[in-house]
């Protein structure tokens, strides 16, 4: 069965199209870790086990907010088969301020050091207390049970508009308002206000002949990656050690283990395991520090393992919202105004993804006059991790469910009307700068072309359209190839591969080189093999690693042609490397027989010595991605239960190196997004507690719950990229939630402002609607 | 002279100002020449900043060229998932 | 507290283990026989991805008793392919893309394997029904489903 796919030529690309052909990027090729994956021989992060390892484990908050008043192990450590016990005491406190460059974003190590172990309050419930490592995980357990901790329970928030009233419960006592002219003299939970727009909202306003302004409520979510934050540690009396973990960016760990520990960088080698899902979620640390101080203490390796419900309670989650809303336009269609305030849940610590939001928010359309604020708010939850174009699917949410009612309102075709105000190339973007080549338009128009929009709905049945934005971004990357004395290269790139990047990573070396793609091995190598790497995240990975192979391929390539020309002793000018060859060139050429990379392998260590490609580079000029998806669905007006019955992403790759893993991109994408609007909440209880840290309960959508997804790669090359590569594994999570909420109204007439659209909440809004 | 446009909360440390003219042919220069022109601007500035050239994106790139007639965003700094 | 002797054949070889009571088949596998391609995802029977075959039958191995497979045939993800010739399922799921992180892939696999020997020729509708038990966050389904479906057919020519 084919899988339904067509792939667009929006524009050609002279990089990518002058004269030859592409024998590799573009391809289905099979992935060089995928029998280890299908034979379960490869290693993810709870897979590794060493001699004399022990078992740690982690003591957690039964309280959403309570001040830790002493904390007292001595049973703990009395107890035979435990062998060490770590609290708040283990781990240097961070100065005021420390806020350090490090992976994507600054980090604040006075926060991140209480989030991996409570300090003075514990912040949310599942918050680290303490941690034992013992012979075994009973022993383990029983320890856990012996720990004393005194706690002085305080009042707790968690829901956004709550924690940012007048007298809700502090969760920093001292935290004043960043982003506020005057600032506020008084301490409050909202860390920081942000702005962004241009053009004054009310002249847009007053021009607009229909105004649609609306409120809208999120509930907090989880990644959901499958497997559980799991990590091995082992630290000799000599001050080094190892870690092996499940991360998107083990140098990014590193960097945080270290500081979090007072120790050298250069002395924590890191490896990263296979991983096993991350969506941004895997981008910090939790028990890697933990594991790190426990086997420091015992001078035994230590592993530790979450469970799923401490994957639920202390890790991720995503942030749940309040927002508002309000989008003008005149009767023939064109956007006034747009004005939205987001309120972004931060969880215990500052920094939610609520500036990506504001920015991406109004970003599809080309505005004269637009705002959006933002607030950062704190609650008592854990703080928030990234999670797939962080913020983006919210703010987008609410824009584009208003923008759908205008479109209804005007009577315009919803892609239609967006047609109308849609960015493209040269227009100032919502939040400041111009758009390069971007393919916004072109998607929406495949869209609109697409059968799937053309075909008729069944009774009952609602159609919903939204478009969505990412950034993509770019980072410090390295990649080395290494020459085997057969003219095989052994590829290694310091980006954890999550879904299918060596692949691709190979791919484009193969390509450069103009060598057979089973001749490249790649492989993922620890934090001692290459230079710095950031993280496996931001839709990164095949656009700055492929610049990063590409010019080790060329630096390769260029050693290559030089032995040639010693051997045959020619000006380097006269050499040329054409299909995986050294061949004379200009007036030589023909004077001597190709040779190979596996020739001049052969004989690399009478013309020189080894040979290693090299490149590090700090990628800049991430294209940015634009998205449109298509929804029908189908509501059970008894349960209120509402079922996806077709889904089609149409999205811009830019160029998709592998076809097959961009496709997969955009699905899992589509359904996670797909679980975002209609199932996946956290549910607390009066007390700050998680009802449903589980699977049972906090459902995720399951094979029977979704439909094929379609997909249609655009492709509007990135100029800045060899390839054209853009990124693609964000944007495809941004449309979906708006999409299936405007097929719901169009099957209901019900609009709904609230997310998860679950059983209960449509049931009860058929109900009312009588 | 190259236009400068702050965006986000950088004009709560520019006594409000959005826009402005400079000459600096890298980004490294532009830090200096901003910070000589508003002190308020905290230390941190550079590591939260994304400054896009003319449409082009960069995070943390020193000596990325800027003309005397490109137009530039200081904008946050992206973090992806 | 004395531990259980168990004597199991753990994908055709006879295996002996000691364990505790509580201790699940998962743990036993992946800590006591280091027959880690079975996952634990959840430990609760929610995502699947310790899917084993017991006597034939497909369990979760994380809701098993270790103590259970006393004289039991317990099939796992590593005695899938034979020899060096991977099972048409494990080939298919290469072909198709039907993996991003893999870690649901081993418990996807055991599952698919087991639906294909009750019903060699499902619909698409009876491969979600029958596979609903395991969970994928990256995938989206749509490529494992393909590749169940084209195996199903490639096996029954
Ligand atoms: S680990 Fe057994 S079902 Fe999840
Ligand atoms: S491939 Fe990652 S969970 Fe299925």
């Amino acid at each position: 069965m084919a899988a339904v796919e067509k792939i667009i030529e929006n524009r050609i690309d002279d990089k990518t199209t002058d004269s030859k052909a592409l024998k590799w990027v573009g391809t289905r090729a099979p992935r060089p870790d995928g029998v280890d994956k299908v034979t379960g021989r490869a290693k993810f992060g709870a897979d590794t086990h060493l001699p004399n390892m022990l078992i740690g484990k982690v003591l957690r908050s039964p309280h959403a907010h309570a001040r830790i008043l002493s904390i007292d192990p001595s049973a703990a450590l009395a107890l035979p088969g435990v062998k060490a016990v770590v609290t708040r005491d283990d781990f240097p406190d961070q100065p005021a301020g420390a806020v350090q460059p490090a992976g994507e974003m600054i980090i604040n190590y006075r926060d991140m050091t209480r989030n991996i172990m409570a300090r003075e309050k514990a912040l949310y419930e599942g918050h680290a207390v303490a941690a034992v490592a013992a012979v075994s995980d009973r022993v383990a357990g029983q320890a856990l049970t012996l720990i004393k901790v005194d706690y002085e329970v305080l009042p707790h928030v968690i829901d956004v508009d709550e924690a940012m009233g007048a007298d809700a419960p502090l969760i920093q006592e001292d935290l004043i308002t960043e982003g506020m002219d005057p600032a506020p003299e008084k301490p409050s939970n909202i860390a920081k206000r942000v702005e962004f727009g241009h053009g004054d909202i009310e002249t847009g306003f007053s021009q607009a002949q229909v105004v649609i302004e609306r409120e809208f409520k999120t509930r907090p979510v989880h990644q959901g990656y499958i497997e559980p934050h799991a990590c091995l540690a082992s630290f000799s009396e000599d001050g080094q050690a190892d870690l092996w973990c499940s991360t998107q960016g083990h140098y990014v760990a590193r960097g945080h283990c270290a500081t979090l520990l007072g120790m050298d960088v250069s002395k924590l080698r890191v490896t990263s395991s296979e991983i096993g899902g991350g969506f941004g979620g895997k981008t910090v640390v939790y028990l890697e520090p933990v594991a790190l101080a426990l086997s420091r203490k015992a001078c035994q390796p230590v592993k530790m393992v979450m469970t799923r419900d401490e994957v639920f309670r202390a890790s991720g989650p995503a942030c749940g919202t309040s927002m508002q809303v309000r989008i003008g336009a005149t009767r023939e269609g064109k956007i006034t105004a747009g004005d939205a305030t987001l309120k972004f849940q931060a969880g215990a610590f500052a920094g939610s993804p609520v500036p990506a939001a504001a920015m991406c928010a109004f970003a599809p359309y080309d505005l004269e006059h637009v705002r959006s604020v933002g607030y950062d708010v704190l609650v008592n939850r854990p703080k928030v991790a990234a999670y797939r174009a962080p913020g983006a699917p919210l703010g987008e949410y609410a824009v584009e469910s208003v923008i759908d009612e205008l479109a209804k309102a005007l009577e315009l075709d919803p892609i239609e009307f967006r047609l109308l105000n849609a960015v493209r190339e040269g227009v100032d973007s919502s939040y400041g700068p111009k758009f390069g080549p971007i393919g916004c338009i072109q998607t929406l128009e495949a869209a609109r072309d697409h059968d799937h929009y053309q075909t008729p709905l069944g009774s009952g049945q609602g159609r919903g359209v939204a478009t969505g934005y990412w950034f993509n971004i770019g980072g410090q990357t390295s990649a080395t190839l290494n020459l085997s004395e057969d003219g095989s290269v052994a590829l290694v790139v310091g980006t954890p591969d999550i879904g299918g990047s060596r692949a691709s990573l190979a791919m484009m070396t193969a390509e450069t080189l103009g060598i057979e793609l089973d001749k490249v091995r790649p492989l993922v190598g620890d934090t001692s093999a290459l230079g710095y790497n950031m993280l496996t995240g931001g839709s990164r990975v095949t656009f700055a690693g492929g610049i990063a192979v590409v010019g080790a391929a060329e630096d390769l390539i260029r050693q290559l042609c030089e032995r040639a020309a010693l051997t045959w002793d020619l000006p380097l000018d006269d050499v040329e490397w054409i299909e995986g060859e050294a061949r004379p060139a200009n007036g030589r050429a023909g004077s001597e027989a190709p040779m190979s990379m596996a020739e001049i392998a052969k004989d690399m260590a009478k013309s020189g010595g080894p040979i290693v490609g090299r490149h590090s580079t700090n990628a800049q000029g991430a294209g940015p991605s634009f998205g449109t998806h298509v929804v029908d669905v189908d509501v059970d007006r008894e349960t209120g239960r509402v079922s996806v019955t077709r889904y089609t992403v149409v999205q811009d790759a830019g160029k998709a190196i592998h076809p097959g893993y961009v496709e997969g991109q955009y699905q899992g994408g589509a359904v996670q997004g797909i679980g975002w609007a209609l199932n996946e909440e956290y549910i607390y209880d009066e007390k700050g507690k998680i009802e449903n840290a589980g699977f049972l309960d906090y459902r995720v959508p399951v094979c029977s719950d979704v439909p094929m997804i379609d997909t249609v790669i655009v492709e509007v090359p990135n100029p800045e990229h060899p390839y054209g590569v853009r990124g693609v594994g964000e944007t495809p999570i941004v449309p979906p939630l708006a999409a299936i909420s405007n097929a719901v109204e169009n099957a209901l007439g019900i609009r709904f402002t609230e997310l998860p659209m679950s059983p209960p909440r449509v049931l009860a809004a058929i109900e009312q609607a009588g | 002279m190259a236009k400068i446009v702050l965006t986000g909360n950088l004009r709560l440390y520019t006594g409000g100002e959005t826009e402005l003219e400079l000459n600096a042919g890298t980004i490294r220069s532009l830090i200096r020449k901003l910070r000589e022109r508003y002190p308020d601007l905290p230390e941190s500035l550079e590591d939260e900043l994304a400054i896009s050239i003319d449409g082009t994106v960069h995070q943390d790139d020193w000596f990325a060229r800027i003309q005397p007639d490109s137009e530039v965003h200081l904008m946050p700094r992206i973090a992806g998932g | 507290m004395a531990r259980n002797h168990v004597t199991t054949t753990i994908n055709g070889d006879p295996v002996e283990f000691l364990c505790d009571t509580e201790q699940t088949l998962l743990d036993v596998l992946r800590d006591e026989l280091h027959l880690t391609g079975s996952k634990e995802g959840c430990a609760s029977g929610d995502c699947g991805a310790c899917s084993v075959t017991m006597d034939g039958r497909l369990v979760c191995a994380c809701l098993v008793l270790a103590v259970e497979t006393q004289g039991a045939e317990v099939e796992t993800i590593e005695g899938m392919a034979d020899g060096d010739r991977l099972h048409p399922l494990q080939q298919k799921f290469l072909d198709h893309a039907a993996l991003q992180c893999g870690v649901c892939t081993p418990g996807f696999l055991v599952a698919a394997k087991s639906l294909l020997e009750r019903n060699p020729d499902p619909t698409e509708s009876e491969v979600r029904y029958w596979l609903a038990g395991n969970l994928c966050r990256c995938t989206g389904y749509d490529k494992i489903v393909r590749a169940v479906l084209d195996t199903a057919a490639e096996m029954r020519e």
